[in-house]
This record gives C-alpha cells, structure tokens and sequence, in this order.
C-alpha cells in the first residue's frame, strides 16, 4: 500500500485533466462520416387526438412518423406492485397525445438548422381534449382519463398502517399541514444526446448515448426494436451530469436507432434547453396532508399521511411511474423513532411529461413534509424544534435499528450529528441576534433538516417492486497489461462522480499500482460487465465492492507467482508500496506482471492459469442498502417587504460512512445543496389551464446561481457501515435533500412572529409577502 | 433550436445601413445580439434578412460636447461598466451597467440595442429616462432626436421607423452636486427585474426625476418634479406615487415597485 493516495485521500480527480481542458467527449463532439442530424416534431398541446398529419411530398423521405415504424414495440415500464396500471408509450404518437413535447415526428437533414425547417413543414390536426395537469384536480371523479381504459387517473395507490388509530387518543398534541413542492425540470449542464448507427460488419446496432445507464438502454432497445442484446452495443461517451435525467430509455433512442438501420446513415439528436425545460419537466412534484403526533413530553408519537406524486403520462423505463409515491410510505418517518403511523400514496397520471428520480428521489419532498411539519409541532408545543428532535431521533445504541416502516438502518450518531449542527451553526448566537432586531428590517430565521440518504440498496428491495430490472450482483472485471498497468472495466458509469479517480483509490489500496498506470473502462456495453448503472448514490458500494474483489483477487495470483519467483512461501509474501516484499527481497508488481506475460517460461509451476485477467464480482452482506445521514442548518434574513431572501448561513454535519476521497465527497455535497436550494427558492415549472408549460427558456425557469448560493461548511462524521467492503456508505444525494426543508424551516422561523408559515416550494417572494399579508388579514380578523 | 434561414450583410457606414434599411423588405438590425440572438434561435423572430451594425466605427463613437456626451449606439454595457467610456454622470451610468444581466452578457450587449428593444425589464430604459436622455436616430431622409420618455411607447414599442437606426443617447452632464439612486428588485442576479426604482436629483440644474421601472410597460415618471428633503420618502409615499402615475398591477406588484422606489430615494440621499 502507497501511504496517502488510497482510500481516504484527498485525491485531485483524474478526470479533471481533460475536463478543465475542454478534452472531454460529449455526444455533441462526435461526428461520424455521413452523419444526419434529427429535429422533432414535438406535441404543442397536452392532450389531443390525432386527426391526420400532413407531410408535404416532397419531404415525405425525409419524415417518419408511428405509422412508419414498423417492427417497433412501445416502451412499457410496469411494475409488480398490486394494483398497478400500466401505461403503453411509443416511440412517436399514435393516435393520441398525452403531454405538450411528446414525440409526433422525426425530420432527419444534414443540419438540425434544416431538420427543424422540415418540422415547421408539417401540419397536423388536432383534437383537442380537456387537458389535466393538476395531480389532485386528476384524483377527482370525471377528470379527464389521460388513459381511458383505466377509469381513472391512477397508476397506484399504496397504504401502510401500523397500529395508528391507538395513538389519537394517546396524543396529547397534533398539528396538520398541507404541503406541496412545485414540478422541476432537471438540468444537467449537457442535456440528452444520442448518435445511432449501424454497424454492417457486426450486423449490430451502435448507439452512443448520453446516459447514466448503458446497460439497461440496451436491453430496453433490445426489447422494443425485437433485436437479440448482442446485435445492440451501447456506448455513453463523458456525459455531463445526470442527476436521473439520463437514468431512462428514451423514445428518441428507440427512433433514432430504428432510422438509421432504414436509412443506412448515422443519425444524431442534440435535445436543446427548450426540449429540456419542456418535456424534460419531469420530478419533484408533491403533495402531502400530513398530521404529526406527539405525547404529553414532546415525543413524536404517529404520523398519518395522505401523499400525492404527480407522475406524468407514461411510466418511464426503468425506473416506473411509482418510484417517487411508492417509496414515500417507508421514508417518511425519517430518522424518528416512534410507535404509531399510517401513509397513503398516490401515483397520478396527468397530462405532463413522465416522472424521473431527481437526485434525492421522493426524500427531497418527504424530508420537507416531515421537517417542516416537526417544526409547526414544535412551535404548537412551544419547544425549540431542536428538542422536538432529540426527543424522538433514533438513539446510536439502537442501531442497527429497524424503523417503524421496516427500514434497516444501518449505523450512525443521529443526535450527534444534530449536536454537532447546533454548535457549527451558532444557535445560541443566532437566537441572541434575533432578539436584537436587524438594522435594515429584515427579520432572521435559523431552520434545521436531518434526513438518512438509502444507498446501494439491491436484490430485496427491488424484487419487492418489480420493475424491468432487479440489481443483482456487481462485478468488475480487472487485468494487469504485459508492462504492468491495471485496467478495471465496470458497468456503472460515471456522470461526474469521479469514480476514474475512487475506485482507482480502492484498487491502489490493494495492489499498490500508481494511480497514473490505472485505468477505468466504463460507460461501453461491448467493453464492461453488465450493471444496472449510476444511481441510487450505489458506485462506491456496489462498483468499489466489485474492483475491491477483483483487485483481492489479482493480489492472490500476484503473489502467488512472486513467491515462486522469490522462492518464498505464499503466506509470507505481501504487497507494500506497490512490491511484492518477501522474507529475502522485494520485486515490483509490475515486475510479477512483466513476467506473466512476456517469460512465462520463468514461471512457477502450480498457478491458476487464468492469469492476470478476471471478473470479481460484490454484493453487500445485507442488500437493503447503506443510510448515510446529516443535518443541514441554514441562518436566513427575509425581507418582509419584498419577500427576498438571504441565505447568511449554512452548515451541515454528514455522516457517509468511510469517505473513500473526502474532497469528491465534498463536491458531491455542495452541487447537491445548489440544487437544493433551487428546489427551495427558485425552480418552478407552472403550467396554464390547458397544460402548457409558462417556462421554455432559464430566463423563466429559474436555478441558481453562483451568487444565490452561500459557502456551505461541512463536517464529517464517519461511522463505518458495518455491511459493505470499507464501511463506505453512498453520498451522491444527500446535498439535495434536506435544503428546502432546512430553509424552509429557517424562514418560518424568521416569520413567526409574524404569524406565517410557508408550505410550498419553492418559496418565492410573492409567496412570502402573500403570506405575511394573509397573516395579517387573519390576526385583524381575529 | 436554431434560427430559420435569413441573408447577412454588414454595412462600414451609418449612410450605408439606413440605406440597406430602407431598401431590404423584412431586415432587423443586429448589434450585439444578446436579445436578437436568443430570438432567431427560439424562431421567435424569423427575418430575412440581418443587418449587422457592429462593424460601423462612428456608432462606436462617444463624444463630449461640454454639456453633454453622446454616447455611440454600439457602446457595450462592459465599456460603460469599466469606464471606458466618459461617464456624464459622475458614476450613475457605470453603476447601473455593473447590474445588467451578466458579464458575458454585458460583453456584447449594447446600450442602443437594449433601448431599441424597449424591453420594460431593462436597466437602460428606466435609468436613461431618469436622466432625461435623448435619442439619437437616423433615417435615409434625415436625422433626429427624440427624448427617451417620448421614444418608448410601450412595451417593446418605439418611436423607431424599419428604415431608421439608433445611433446615439445623449446624456446632459449631472454636476457635482447631483444625487442618484437606483434600485433594482430581481429574482436573482442577471435576471431581468421585477422592478426598479430611479431617482435623479441635480438642484445645480434643478433637474429632478423619480421613474418606477420595469412595470410591464413603458417606465413610469412620477408626478412629482421637486426634490424631497432627505429621508422624507416613506413607502406609503411610494405607493401613493405609483398610483398617481396609474401604476397597473395587483398588490404584491405595487408593495414591490413600491419598495423599490422608496429605496431609491433612500440610496439618493443617503449620507
């Protein structure tokens, strides 16, 4: 082992080098010999049938539509969960259109510039249907069926009761809030992109795509173009940010890959910021009536809940329509320990573009209703929301601890990490301020949020739901090169989370190869083991676990063959440095390599003949996943004139687990707080009475910038899991999750005294001072 | 999305584009872009024609005139910012270009080209008719000027013919004494603003101007022509200003622009 640039260094990321350069390689870098580019033509209304499309001759070679897809399956994502109802999307409409940007034609020129002048050559007549784009409006009888033969506009609706009606009359306190958080779009900085060709030679279909998930792309392509998975090949290129965006089989990845085995050309589409803001809206959106319990001591004592997810028109593959509203009844009790408890969910079809897991997926709007709602209960019961919290949070010596909705935790300090907030953040300084009123009028609020991050979770819990595909095992497959470097090949990809830079950390920690001679192969399907992909914060304990093994095991044959070659026995050689070091000399393990490879007739007898090249396969020794956890505490100054809001302060405590590069860790949690605080105060994508999207550009769709976002202070607590290789956890999240329900707190602490509360994000400032104005109405009224 | 096809042409002289202007059905002047540029790639805007103006050397121009500057229609936000160009206004003009959208935007953008536009969220809009600013244009027939509060009519709407180009703003010099305050309310920094109040105030010139911005139309001068004594603007002043001047908007609009004034004035006459 070389000291220092394992596991726990601060490692500065490889991939930097060609990053901060401009050398990445995106999809819009690539351009192959003949290539076409594809412009579609995109539903103007959201909901409509079909009359006819008119396709002047002219062009007619040049446009394809559903009729002229022949061979070709819709995408189905259906779940195992009982009572689900499926939806049937294809690749371009037919007969109906469900949502404003769905998919009507493809135009395929030499240039998009021309291929969006054959779009505007097209004209089709609608039918234009009463359009429902409000999830709870959908619930009500006689909405307007996005699906008509369902009935109704309900994919599913679970229900989960433990022993809740004893606690009503037990309780001595409740409150209930209604809550809701708007619709985002996700907005990586590169948006979708795809390149389909045909390869003649192979007889198989290549398609280079952007995606967090190139191994389920081609199975999903498999399915729907009737191909066997290995005349598929899908390569994702750098992809620059997913965040689940890209964590789909898309049904421009289907067209496209249909067009260019008819047309004999490679095929690209580029997917614009309009395209994303306008069918990729697609996360984020609930709504909760949730009531909070407590005894006479302040202890949290049941939660009823009534939750609601707008999940769109059709269930996206892999993940389903329900993977928002059907987690909701199991993480909603956060990280309490208490007896009584009742959740309901919903998952709605409307008339808006499909629901993908946005970084946090469903914890972001649960951990805003929960918080947010503690909050009102402890400011009912006049204690601090802190000691509400200490109350009721799962205790360490409990752990690992399994939470009223059978969650397993698995390790960790949750007081602690409240503690530690508390004293990062300056409570006592901050509630100090407050009494002094501010110069400037404008009123400060401190909020504080704590949530557990599920990561890395398999088998069990995916079979439960079904879904196209059930996370198995991970492997890694791992090969030292006749000159000594090592090469690791996993299926996972990478869209900014710098696994080239860990998992090199996790295989130098075995095998001591210099970090400049290690090299990831990912992101191929022709080139990587198969793998379900980058989500679910799962790399670092699935793909780490998996080069762990394989690098385990490459340590063995490597010192199984220097012992012979330094005529020593098996159990006394180890690796150190980077050598094999025995009891009478040492030999480079690029030297054992160079052996293998090149003078094999030095070798020992007696060696496992698979050589130096291998598969090492993980899984954790429990599947139902790591829970990192930490606590956000945000200071905030409103202005209760105009609304506005300051972000003064920000802290967080986390707890990952064992941090494989603190400093990767870190940028995880500060990319994740900006989202966050997109979610809290900025990102809104509004509809009008017909379902038309109000936002088509980021001069109406509003993310954050570099100034709306504070110097966030992190702390680290490292509480090793006890099931996975390192005692690592999964951290890719979290950043995300907790920031609106910590600024909300934070606000509504700011406008107690005035007798307002914010319940719906974002909290914009006509929000605030609507609420500050119907608060007065209220107090004059009273 | 990308612009649908037009034709490109790139005059050397002010003569040579009001001619191009007048002679080439469906032509938009191109300066710097920023919101030109958007527009023909959302299609929003599809002519045939494009008359790009970044290349004519006198529209880049500033002059001094001893009591005025006029400053070139091609200027660019960033040159006022650095002050590199002569301010008139002893520092107004630099502070208020310092907050127009971003610098890269501020890069290109020009000060001609954003009034041209008449976009009612526009810094330049309501600063420059606080300052009582003057517009220069050009047609094949003859020149002119027009002062900026007659030169808008509405939102996006201007005095501008098709065959005429802005080719100036002329800026009477505040003196020493002068007090300025401008205060811009936005979601975010670089967005467009929700609203802006100025105040303008030189007792040297007796000139005085309060404006509420970005109202959804044209900017709004406040009735009032004296300076108030320091401080003595409250907000309920504020709001009775704005209804004075038939500010239209609902409520949570008038407690905005309302705040945005009385900040205004605060900052005027801020010790």
């Amino acid at each position: 082992m070389t000291a220092g640039q394992g596991i726990g260094a601060r490692l500065l990321r490889k991939e930097d080098d060609r990053y901060m350069r401009g050398r990445g390689q995106y999809v819009g870098d690539i351009r192959l010999p003949g290539m076409q580019e594809v412009a579609f033509l995109r539903s103007p209304l959201a909901h409509a049938r079909i009359r006819a499309i008119q396709i002047p001759a002219g062009i007619r070679d040049r446009v394809f539509i559903a009729e002229d897809l022949s061979g070709v399956a819709p995408i189905r994502a259906d779940t195992s969960l009982p009572g689900f109802k499926s939806s049937v999307q294809p690749a371009l409409a037919t007969g109906k259109v469900r949502h404003v940007g769905e998919l009507i034609a493809m135009c395929v020129a030499p240039t998009r510039a021309e291929a969006e002048d054959l779009v505007a050559e097209i004209d089709v007549d609608f039918e234009p249907l009463p359009a429902v784009h409000d999830m709870l409006a959908a619930r009500q009888p006689g909405a307007p069926l996005v699906h008509e033969h369902w009935g109704d506009n309900l994919y599913l609706t679970t229900a989960i009761d433990v022993d809740f009606e004893a606690a009503v009359a037990k309780a001595a306190k409740s409150v209930t809030r209604e809550l809701r958080t708007a619709r985002q779009a996700m907005c990586p900085l590169e948006g979708r992109g795809v390149i389909a060709s045909w390869n003649t030679r192979l007889d198989q279909l290549i398609v280079t795509s952007s995606t967090q998930q190139p191994h389920i792309v081609r199975t999903g392509l498999a399915e729907c173009l009737g191909l066997d998975e290995g005349r598929v090949r899908v390569v994702a290129p750098d992809v620059g940010g997913g965040f689940g965006y890209k964590g789909i089989l898309l049904p421009e990845e289907v067209a496209l890959s249909w067009a260019t085995r008819k047309l004999g050309v490679p095929l690209r589409w580029l997917e614009d910021r309009r395209e994303n803001l306008i069918a990729g809206a697609d996360c984020r959106e609930h709504h909760y009536i949730l009531t909070a319990y407590a005894d006479a001591d302040g202890r949290l004592l049941a939660l009823d809940c009534e939750a609601t997810v707008d999940s769109g028109a059709y269930s996206a593959y892999p993940f389903s329509a329900c993977l928002e509203a059907g987690q909701i009844g199991s993480i909603l009790p956060g990280l309490y320990d208490f007896p009584h408890y009742r959740c309901r969910t919903h998952s709605v079809a409307t008339n808006k573009p499909p629901i993908l897991p946005y970084r946090g997926v469903a914890r972001t709007g649960v951990c805003f209703a929960l918080e947010v709602t503690l909050d009102a209960l402890a400011r009912e019961l006049g204690i601090e929301p802190k000691d509400l919290r200490f109350k009721s949070l799962v205790r360490p010596e409990q752990m690992p601890f399994d939470n009223i909705a059978k969650r397993h935790f698995d390790s960790g300090d949750y007081p602690e990490a409240l503690r530690q907030a508390i004293e990062e953040i300056g409570f006592a300084e901050v509630r100090e301020r407050q009494r002094r009123a501010e110069p400037d009028g404008r009123r400060i609020g401190i909020g504080f949020a704590m949530y557990a991050e599920q990561a890395g979770h398999g088998t069990s819990v995916y079979a439960a739901w079904g879904i196209p595909f059930v996370p198995g095992y991970e492997q890694c497959q791992a090969r030292f090169t006749p000159d000594g470097g090592l090469e690791l090949r996993i299926g996972a990809h990478s869209h900014g989370q710098g696994l080239e830079t860990t998992l090199s950390q996790v295989a130098h920690s075995i095998l001591g190869v210099p970090h400049e001679r290690i090299k990831l192969v990912h992101g191929d399907t022709a080139e990587t083991p198969y793998s379900t992909g980058t989500w679910g914060s799962r790399c670092m304990i699935m793909s780490g676990g998996a080069v762990a093994a394989a690098c385990d095991e490459l340590a063995d044959r490597i010192l199984r063959i220097a012992a012979g070659l330094l005529q020593a026995r098996r159990e006394d050689v180890r690796i150190e440095g980077g050598d094999v070091v025995g009891p009478s000399g040492r030999m480079a393990v690029a030297e054992v390599a160079r052996t293998w490879y090149r003078r094999p007739q030095d070798l020992p007898g007696d060696l496992n003949p698979g050589g130096l090249e291998l598969t090492g396969g993980y899984k954790a020794k429990r599947d139902t996943g790591t829970f990192s956890y930490a606590t956000h505490a945000a200071v905030v100054a409103v202005d209760p004139e105009t609304g506005e809001v300051e972000i003064l302060d920000y802290a967080i405590v986390e707890d990952g687990g064992v941090l494989v590069n603190p400093m990767i860790v870190d940028g995880q949690v500060y990319g994740g707080v900006a989202q966050g605080i997109g979610t809290a105060l900025y990102e809104e994508m509004r509809y009008d009475g017909q379902g038309q999207p109000l936002a088509s550009t980021l001069s109406d769709y509003i993310l954050p910038g570099p100034t709306e976002v504070p110097d966030v202070r992190i702390l680290h607590m490292e509480t090793p899991s006890p099931y996975t290789r390192f005692g690592q956890k999964g951290i890719g999240e979290g950043g995300a999750i907790a920031p609106p329900a910590a600024i909300t707190n934070a606000i509504n602490d700011a406008l107690k005294d005035l007798g307002a509360e914010l319940l719906v994000s974002p909290i914009t400032p006509r929000r605030i001072v609507e609420a500050i104005g119907s608060a007065r109405q209220r107090a004059a009224a009273a | 999305m990308k612009p649908a096809p037009f034709d490109y042409l790139r005059p050397q002289t002010v003569e040579e584009a009001v001619r191009l202007l007048a002679t080439t059905p469906d032509a938009k002047v191109l300066a710097g872009g920023q919101t030109l540029g958007p527009m023909l790639n959302l299609r929003l805007a599809q002519p045939a024609v494009l008359v790009d103006i970044g290349r004519i050397a006198e529209l880049a121009a500033v002059t001094d005139d001893k009591d005025a500057v006029m400053i070139g229609a091609t200027v660019t936000h960033a040159a006022i910012e650095d002050g590199r160009t002569p301010d008139p206004t002893g520092g107004f003009l630099p502070q208020v270009a310092r907050g127009i959208a971003y610098r890269a935007v501020r890069t290109r953008g020009t000060i001609g080209g954003s009034l041209a536009h008449a976009d009612p969220a526009a810094d330049w809009l309501s600063a420059l008719t606080a300052l009582g600013a003057e517009i220069a244009i050009a047609g094949v027939r003859s020149s002119r000027r027009v002062p900026l509060s007659a030169f808008v009519r509405g939102a996006m709407e201007t005095e501008l013919g098709a065959d005429e180009l802005i080719t100036g703003i002329r800026i009477r010099k505040l003196s020493s004494r002068a007090r300025f305050g401008y205060h811009k309310i936005c979601r975010k920094t670089g967005e467009f603003a929700e609203a802006i109040g100025v105040v303008v105030d030189d007792p040297e010139r007796a000139y005085f101007c309060a404006v509420a911005g970005a109202t959804g139309g044209r900017p709004l001068v406040m009735e009032t022509r004296a300076a108030p004594g320091s401080g003595s603007v409250t907000v309920e002043d504020a709001r009775q200003l704005l209804k004075g001047a038939h500010f239209t908007g609902d409520d949570y609009e008038l407690t905005l622009h309302a705040a945005a004034l009385h900040r205004a004035y605060q900052r005027a006459y801020a010790a």
